[in-house]
């Protein structure tokens, strides 16, 4: 009973088949099976939010997450943030802003990012270096980062009232 | 902030978006695990769950005969090293200790050593299989303390090590085994006649402890071992070379028969030099025939890769009562952790090194405990001595009543100046940055509140030189491709392009830069010691005056003159005659004038002058929980040259992040049996964004005449003042001087509870 | 990860069906923030992870004359997210709101924080301190449990082999009453507690002096911890620093913690009373009507 199943979930708005065991990790199996390495594994127990994604909307650790629970679910990961070959305002902001280094925490930072602008469009300092706490960045401060989301936020504002 | 006549450049000091930004904001940038290759193995390591023991067997039969399991090794299978020392690029290191680090030789040295490994068809395979392999041990008493470790009744870690004796310290007499790998001694001076002259001295214990690099992404390597011969390494590293080399020595085949692909790098900061996956890989790939992947879990690289150093330091410093030190003294022991090699001879040069100190005597030594190697870890050494150094700066400032930062410009180390281990600065610029927060804004606004207080403090790195190679194609359209060995940590490749880009009078999106493995592009040493921006900088400097050249050439065949008559400025070919081409121009002539025009350029004998630099931080400390809330901070640093600010500030705000974790509390916490307690990122607590403020930073800029543009390194120095600037902020805010790394809360509020009874 | 089933019933006696059978060798997964950690690092190694989020009983988030039902598998997202919650329940807010980061709370359950029961778990004391009482159903039928006496050890509890938990209820809130959580971390996210401290207060008429109290205690004994005569003494007694410096006595008598990497013995009973007296004030600011002001993690 402990053998493989089939896991059916949409990912990035395209719905995909995966064959996996149940003690895979979502994250995992992004991964190893399906080639979405834009997820990135920092620590594999939740305290890094370099393998964010989101989950029906809701921003996950994929590392705590078992793919079969992904059943059903709709995915966005990093690889899905960008429109064609139009990055959106996050990831503009992050590049213009230099809110990278190394750039390995970057895609759990920017999926991040687009949960908090979705939930809060206009968010205080406080507000992000709260909802960005579960992300661990080691290289920037932060500074660049939170800069970024401001710029992003902004952009986004504007472009609405356009 | 020009404290020189800057010249006018036209792509330095612009903020062109980094080259490889677009792959890492989508995902698509390939790190060492994103990897894969057809027919892959999953490895898995077996590490030991004791700090200290013998192995007295090792039975691996269980786990071959699992299904699934491709290949398992031991120790046994890397070859026997001998006494060798072999030189790696960014130091020289014992062969014998290296590979028993690697794979544990008939010894455990600190939890995690790694024991064996395995090659299976999926990863979980691959950590049944690990269960299954049956270690005997005897238990050993683990040592833990520096201190004691260095006592002759102390258990010895390794039978082959003897004190080595540095600079002036004398030869070990002792012929017994040793846990005090290295003894330095380093004097100037007369340090009796000057503590004889001082008014007031200060002498101070300080312990800090082992912290950890703490990059995000977790060592890795892939590995294949061809048929005939060849082995293939992928994976993230600050040095391809030194990965090659290490690896080539470790399996003791030829170095041209390694060829290190180095993937993008998810941080590094020092830790990521060592080898420690790659033979491992390399024997399971060769006895399976299949490439084989290891990853490391974050677990693992607490425990078992090279963080920084604990620490106990004794430190004594002179003043006349009007500001002029006249003496110091440092006695410095650093844990090295299971081998030899801590960073304590930095340490050693760097405890003094911001000042101008007349007579000093600094003693370190190199010790192993039961914890893993050590490594380097952002201008390792520094940061630990300049928490004792200038926590005692402003110690004496408060007893001469002189302002911290007076007081650091009157002493500050300069051009000329000889430190206490012997070279004699050129330009450098510790007085602008000391200069740099008297004058900020920060310093100069008042602190209100209860329990808030403010504190500076400066540090300094050497900056190495060191050795760096890139070559550099001219396409017909115009732009340059360029090719250079350093492995690009946080945007360092568009720092290079743009020195290219400078060079040749083009854009910097005029040129592409890719990070080459070692078979395709000439020896780079490590990306360490805040040499890539300058030393690679130079190499492909030389690469564009090399294309000068031969588009000089060019030019006068096609404009038939004497090739003496063709000069090379803004951007294009000048001539005879207002005879002029662009270098877009020339560029589409190539193919019908000989073909492709390829610069090549080197960087060996360039050294750096070193750098400072000095930070300010207001603190609020809640005096019933014992807990530093950083309120406002300011960071101004020397950086010779900027070539892209918004990555020096952001090198400069990092560092001074990863110092305000290592002062509040970043730390190694054991158990009595030596066990790591806290081996995860939820108790081994790197500061969140919800931490720290803003990082505002200054940048200084005093060229260092070593490079073309004046370029000094950036990376190492920001590290260096955050806790001393901290503990003096705590002390301005609450009374208490802390001598004790990380400032954690318990130990704040245990010091502010006996103050206060 | 050791290899095992996975099971997503539908309903509770399929749940309770499937536990029964694999006796002691199933473990319910409801965030999994907890579970697959300890499955990653060999803590546990069930047979059979039963998935509870599909069960509606465990999703309930809803008020009626009982008072507030909080499913088992409800995230804290939702329980932060909601109204009653945020103007009544307020401690418990306060604990969804911190534990782990945004991207934890998107799945963590106060159903798994209490059956994991670790003794700094967040949500605990704001439960013990509301008067939460555990709705658990098994072979045997249904039973409740007041949240204090819930947890029995480090990770142990009154479950016996195929009961769940299925809600923990709250009684209605009385009027001039208010609740406040915070804990003592390091940092200012992402840690377990060192010291937490969760409490509900009511408030004469006047609004200065106690009715009644709650005071309970995290991560200073080997269970979260109902801090009864510290609670007690509160009744009748004036809002003042005087009163207040009695209860956080009495809470630190009750402390008994021990020395790790997060904290010291002795520093871990000095910040109880420093807490017990921080969140006594911002619960009685609350039961006032008043701003605490307070800001998440600090």
């Amino acid at each position: 009973m402990s053998g493989k199943r089939v896991v059916t979930l949409t990912i990035n708005g395209d719905q995909t088949e995966v064959l996996c065991e149940p003690r895979q990790t979502l994250l995992e199996v992004l991964r190893n099976n399906l080639d979405f390495t834009g997820t990135k594994e920092g620590c594999s127990n939740g305290n890094c939010g370099a393998c964010t994604v989101l989950m029906d909307g809701r921003p996950v650790v994929s590392c705590l997450v078992l793919a079969v629970e992904a059943e059903g679910a709709e995915l966005r990961t990093i690889e899905g943030v960008a429109c064609g070959s139009h990055l959106d305002e996050v990831q503009s902001a992050f590049l213009e802003g230099a809110a990278l280094q190394c750039g390995i925490c970057t895609p759990g930072f920017i999926v991040q990012t687009e949960a908090l602008l979705a939930e809060n469009p206009n968010p205080s300092e406080d507000d992000i270096r709260f909802y960005l706490a579960g992300n661990l960045c080691r290289c920037t401060g932060y500074d660049k980062i939170v800069r970024a989301v401001q710029a992003a936020a902004e952009k986004r504002q504007v472009a609405r009232s356009v | 902030m020009a404290t020189a006549d800057k010249p006018k450049y036209k792509v330095i000091g612009t903020r062109p978006v980094r080259h490889d930004g677009a792959d890492k904001v989508t995902g698509r940038a390939k790190y060492g695990a994103d990897i894969k290759l057809t027919g892959m193995l999953y490895g898995a390591t077996l590490r030991s769950p004791h700090a200290h023991a013998k192995i007295k067997s090792i039975d691996t039969s269980k786990a071959e005969a699992l299904a699934g399991v491709r290949a398992v090794v031991t120790s046994a299978d890397l070859p026997e090293q001998g006494d060798r020392i072999v030189e790696l690029g960014e130091g020289a290191a014992n062969m014998r200790h290296l590979t028993a680090n690697v794979l544990a030789r008939g010894k455990v040295l600190y939890k995690g050593h790694a024991i064996a490994a395995v090659a299976a068809d999926n990863i979980h395979i691959a950590e049944e299989a690990i269960k299954l392999i049956k270690v005997e041990y005897e238990l050993l008493p683990p040592v833990l303390d520096v201190r004691k470790a260095m006592s002759a009744e102390s258990p010895v870690l390794n039978d082959d090590i003897r004190t080595e004796s540095v600079g002036s310290a004398p030869a070990s007499k002792d012929s017994k085994p040793t846990n005090i790998a290295k003894h330095f001694l380093f004097e100037k001076g007369d340090i009796a006649a000057g503590f004889a002259k001082a008014d007031v001295i200060v002498e101070r214990e300080f312990d800090t402890s082992m912290v950890h690099q703490g990059y995000i992404e977790p060592h890795n390597a892939t590995v294949f071992w061809n048929t005939d011969g060849k082995i293939t390494v992928w994976l993230s590293t600050q040095g391809s070379f030194s990965v090659r080399q290490q690896t080539a020595e470790l399996l003791k085949v030829a170095i041209s028969n390694v060829k290190v692909v180095p993937t993008e790098i998810g941080g590094g900061f020092g830790g990521k030099i060592s080898v420690y996956l790659p033979p491992v890989a390399a024997m399971l790939s060769k006895k399976s025939g299949r490439p084989v992947k290891l990853v490391m879990s974050r677990t693992s690289v607490f425990e078992a890769t090279g963080p920084t150093p604990g620490s106990h330091m004794k430190v004594k410093l002179g003043a006349t009562k009007d500001g002029k030190l006249v003496a110091g003294e440092a006695w410095i022991a650093f844990e090295a952790g299971a081998y030899t090699g801590s960073p304590i001879g930095p340490a050693c040069m760097c405890v003094f090194a911001c000042y101008d100190l007349p007579n000093g005597r600094v003693e370190g030594f190199d010790v192993c405990v039961n914890k893993p190697r050590t490594n380097a870890y952002r201008a390792p050494g520094s940061t630990h001595v300049a928490f004792a150094t200038e926590t005692l700066i402003n110690e004496i400032c408060e007893k001469i009543d002189i302002d911290p930062a007076d007081f650091r410009i009157k002493n500050a180390a300069k051009e000329g100046v000889r430190r206490v281990d012997g070279p004699v600065y050129a330009r450098v610029g510790m007085v602008e940055t000391v200069e740099a927060i008297k004058n900020s804004e920060h310093y100069k606004a008042p602190l209100e509140g209860k329990h808030r207080g403010r504190g500076i403090a400066s540090g300094f790195w050497f900056n190495c030189g060191l050795k760096s190679a890139a070559s550099a194609t001219v396409n017909p359209d115009g732009t340059v491709s360029l090719l250079e060995g350093s492995t690009d940590i946080g945007g360092s490749r568009t720092g290079i392009a743009m020195q290219l880009a400078e060079a040749l009078g083009i854009t910097a999106e005029e040129v592409t830069p890719t990070v080459g493995d070692t078979d395709s592009v000439g020896y780079c040493d490590v990306t360490g010691g805040s040499r890539v921006t300058f030393a690679t900088g130079i190499a492909a400097i030389e690469a564009a005056k090399d294309i000068q050249r031969q588009l000089i050439a060019r030019a006068a065949m096609i404009w038939d003159v004497d090739a003496s008559k063709v000069s090379y400025s803004d951007g294009g070919l000048h001539g005879p005659a207002g005879k002029h081409l662009s270098f877009k121009e020339i560029a589409a002539k190539l193919h019908g004038t000989g073909g492709a025009v390829i610069g090549r350029g080197t960087s060996s004998e360039a050294t750096q002058g070193g750098a400072f630099g000095t930070h300010c931080v207001d603190v609020e400390v809640d005096v019933d929980l014992g807990k530093v809330q950083i309120l406002r901070y300011t960071a101004a640093q020397d950086c010779g040259t900027a070539i892209h600010p918004s990555y020096v500030e952001g090198q400069i705000q990092g560092g001074a992040v990863q110092g305000i974790g290592w002062a509040l509390n970043e730390e190694y916490w054991y158990d009595e049996k030596g066990e790591m307690r806290n081996a995860t990122y939820l108790d081994y607590r790197i500061p969140t964004c919800y931490d720290v403020p803003m990082i505002d930073t200054i940048i200084v800029e005093v060229p260092d005449p070593q490079h073309p543009y004046g370029v000094r390194g950036v990376g190492e120095v920001p590290i260096c003042p955050p806790p001393a600037a901290i503990a003096n902020a705590i002390y301005d805010a609450v009374g208490v001087r802390m001598h004790d790394l990380p400032m954690s809360p318990p130990k704040l509020l245990a010091e502010i509870l006996k103050k206060e009874s | 990860m050791h290899a095992f089933d996975y099971q997503a019933p539908t309903t509770v006696a399929e749940a309770i069906q499937l536990l029964a059978k694999h006796n002691g060798t199933a473990r319910p997964l409801a965030g999994g923030t907890d579970l697959i950690d300890q499955m990653r690092v060999g803590r546990f190694a069930p047979e059979v992870v039963i998935d509870v989020k599909k069960l509606k009983e465990l999703n309930v988030l809803s008020v009626d004359a009982d008072g507030l039902h909080v499913g088992a598998a409800v995230p804290c997202y939702r329980i932060y997210s909601d109204e009653t919650v945020n103007s009544q329940y307020t401690a418990l807010a306060d604990s969804c709101h911190i534990i782990g980061g945004i991207q934890i709370q998107s799945r963590a359950s106060i159903g798994g924080n209490l059956c994991n029961s670790g003794p700094a778990a967040d949500s605990t004391p704001s439960m013990i301190a509301l008067g939460g009482v555990c709705v658990i159903t098994g072979p045997d039928g249904t039973r409740e449990v007041p949240v204090e006496s819930f947890c029995t050890g480090p990770g142990k509890n009154v479950l016996k082999p195929g009961e769940l938990l299925v809600e923990v209820r709250f009684p209605t809130r009385p009027a001039n009453s208010g609740s406040h959580y915070r804990r003592m971390i390091p940092r200012n996210e992402m840690d377990i507690a060192v010291v937490g401290v969760g409490a509900s207060v009511v408030l004469d008429a006047s609004g200065q002096k106690f009715a009644s109290a709650r005071i309970a205690l995290g991560a200073v004994a080997p269970t979260p911890l109902f801090a009864q005569a510290a609670s007690a003494l509160l009744a009748g007694q004036p809002v003042n620093d005087e009163t207040l410096d009695k209860a956080a006595t009495a809470a630190r008598e009750i402390a008994s913690p021990i020395t790790d990497m997060r904290g010291t013995r002795e520093y871990r009973i000095h910040v109880t009373g420093v807490l017990v007296k921080r969140v006594l004030q911002a619960a009685v600011a609350r039961a006032r009507g008043e701003d605490i002001g307070y800001c998440r993690g600090h």
